[in-house]
């Protein structure tokens, strides 16, 4: 039975879960939500399964009709016309717009009983390097919706404070090439401020600045990369690596972000600032 | 072999040669430590990815099986791991019949210095290991223990079909699914390396043992 029917997606909405873990040495990217700390509390807040599959909204638009009713909560970025960090009821012939984000970039809507979609290698996640799992929302797609297991937790709302829209810190720690760098390179890397690039996408942030200066030339041999990874290419400028991220990389690795600066990296913008903090 | 960081919850093994990369990595996986979530060989480096020990509550954790242990448990545990000698995992070796007709195969020829009947028994001459995957799912980068040396193409092909066999570096390939591509193709395959709706997926893990075979025509 379809539950909800995709009537706009806006520029890009895709289902996420928590990825494809432990498939890495197959050449298998690990996916996910961007912002796994906005995801799982969608799904915490309908008293979902915390690996249950939800909506990733990229900067709002996404147009849904209810065709039944539904329990649902919506985290993340904060969307114009929807509610935000609490469950709600979505009464069958409902239409629920989500408007431009406030700040950040990400929405996440988990619906109770989860996206029913089938699993890919383990994941309903849409990995957008690889091409697995299922393709990004279409208009006129109808989403099942997976049975209830766990009972309702109890919140009326959840306290969680909105993205910022101003300037950004991300707190890192250096990386296994931080010696490819000067500390010329590194102090650069460490105090100046970044432009988000719009050519940033779930792969990788990119960041526009000043070019950090390298202490040693050649090629590196591919080699493993994690989450929160940042390179830097021949360009100088940082790239730092989300979900879809590949499982290896060619260009040194500078810093890792820390964990917790993780989702606040996924809710950067095109044209906002960003600066990294040890 | 050194210890580089890589995050919150990863270390990167560096090694010296990849025969080194292939044994620590057969060693890591035939008994991984406690709370390792994630092993990826690579060239000169083993990725190790452990449960992350704040990211998660205690009952996702419980979830995940994984136990959170800290990076300096981790390198301990590292530390311990004794190479094992040999490059492959053992197993049945994978057969891949292909159609010697690349595009590149004669500039691979002259590359050699030899006819491009020689590329062709050469390739197919040899053992190949799969040492380590990446650049896409199922993608596997294969050695040989004789030495090949090619160079990648000037400018990469901005599509290369799916079962594309190749050669760069050291390496042989065989492209999952059509990709761009800067390796030197030297043939085709309708073996489907990567198939997400079979098990296993992908055909390819590292230390799995590969002969490549010239296709029956027709």
């Amino acid at each position: 039975m379809t539950a909800l029917t995709v009537l706009e997606t806006g520029p890009l909405a895709t289902i996420q879960d928590r990825g494809r873990s432990g498939q890495a040495a197959l050449g298998v990217p690990g996916s996910g939500a961007c912002d796994p700390a906005s995801y799982a509390l969608a799904n915490r807040l309908v008293g979902n399964h915390p690996g249950a599959s939800a909506l990733e909204i990229t900067f709002g638009g996404l147009v849904l009709h209810a065709d039944t009713d539904l329990t649902i909560a919506i985290t993340g970025a904060p969307c114009i016309g929807v509610p935000l960090n609490a469950p709600a009821v979505l009464r069958a012939g409902e239409v629920l717009r989500f408007g431009p984000p406030r700040s950040g970039l990400r929405t996440y809507l988990a619906v109770r009983g989860g996206i029913d979609v089938p699993p890919v290698l383990g994941s309903r996640s849409t990995d957008l390097l690889s091409g697995l799992g299922p393709a990004p929302l279409q208009p006129g797609q109808t989403l099942p919706i997976g049975c209830a297991h766990n009972p309702m937790p109890g919140v009326d709302l959840a306290p969680v404070a909105d993205p910022p829209a101003g300037e950004v810190v991300l707190r890192v720690t250096p990386g296994p090439r931080r010696d490819w760098f000067t500390d010329a390179g590194w102090t650069s890397f460490i105090t100046q401020t970044y432009d988000v690039s719009s050519n940033s996408n779930r792969v990788g942030v990119r960041l526009d600045g000043n070019p950090l200066e390298r202490a040693r030339d050649g090629e590196l041999a591919s080699e493993g990369m994690a989450l929160g990874a940042i390179q830097i290419p021949p360009s100088g400028l940082p790239v730092i690596f989300l979900a879809d991220h590949p499982v290896t990389g060619g260009y040194p690795v500078i810093a890792y972000l820390t964990a917790p600066s993780i989702p606040a990296c996924a809710q950067l913008r095109p044209g906002q600032s960003a600066r990294f903090s040890c | 072999m050194r210890f580089l960081p890589a995050g919150d919850s990863a270390l990167l093994v560096e090694l010296q040669t990849l025969d080194e990369v292939l044994g620590y990595y057969a060693a890591l996986t035939a008994d991984p430590p406690e709370g390792v979530i994630d092993i990826v060989p690579a060239a000169r480096t083993v990725l190790v990815t452990a449960a992350p020990q704040s990211a998660r509550s205690g009952a996702e954790k419980q979830q995940a099986g994984a136990p959170s242990v800290s990076l300096q448990q981790l390198e301990r545990a590292l530390r311990a791991v004794v190479p094992v000698a040999g490059q492959s995992s053992g197993g049945d070796l994978l057969e891949i019949p292909v159609v010697y007709d690349g595009e590149d195969l004669q500039d691979v020829a002259e590359l050699l210095g030899c006819s491009t009947s020689d590329v062709i028994e050469r390739h197919t001459g040899e053992e190949w290991t799969v040492a380590f995957c990446g650049f896409a799912p199922g993608f596997g980068y294969l050695t040989a223990s004789a030495s090949w040396d090619i160079p990648r193409r000037k400018s990469p092909r901005t599509k290369v079909p799916t079962g594309a066999v190749a050669l760069a570096g050291e390496f042989s390939g065989v492209y999952p699914r059509e990709s761009p591509g800067g390796w030197q193709l030297i043939g085709r395959t309708d073996l489907r390396v990567f198939d997400q709706d079979r098990d296993p997926a992908a055909l390819f893990h590292p230390g799995r043992r590969v002969r490549f075979t010239v296709a029956d025509p027709g």
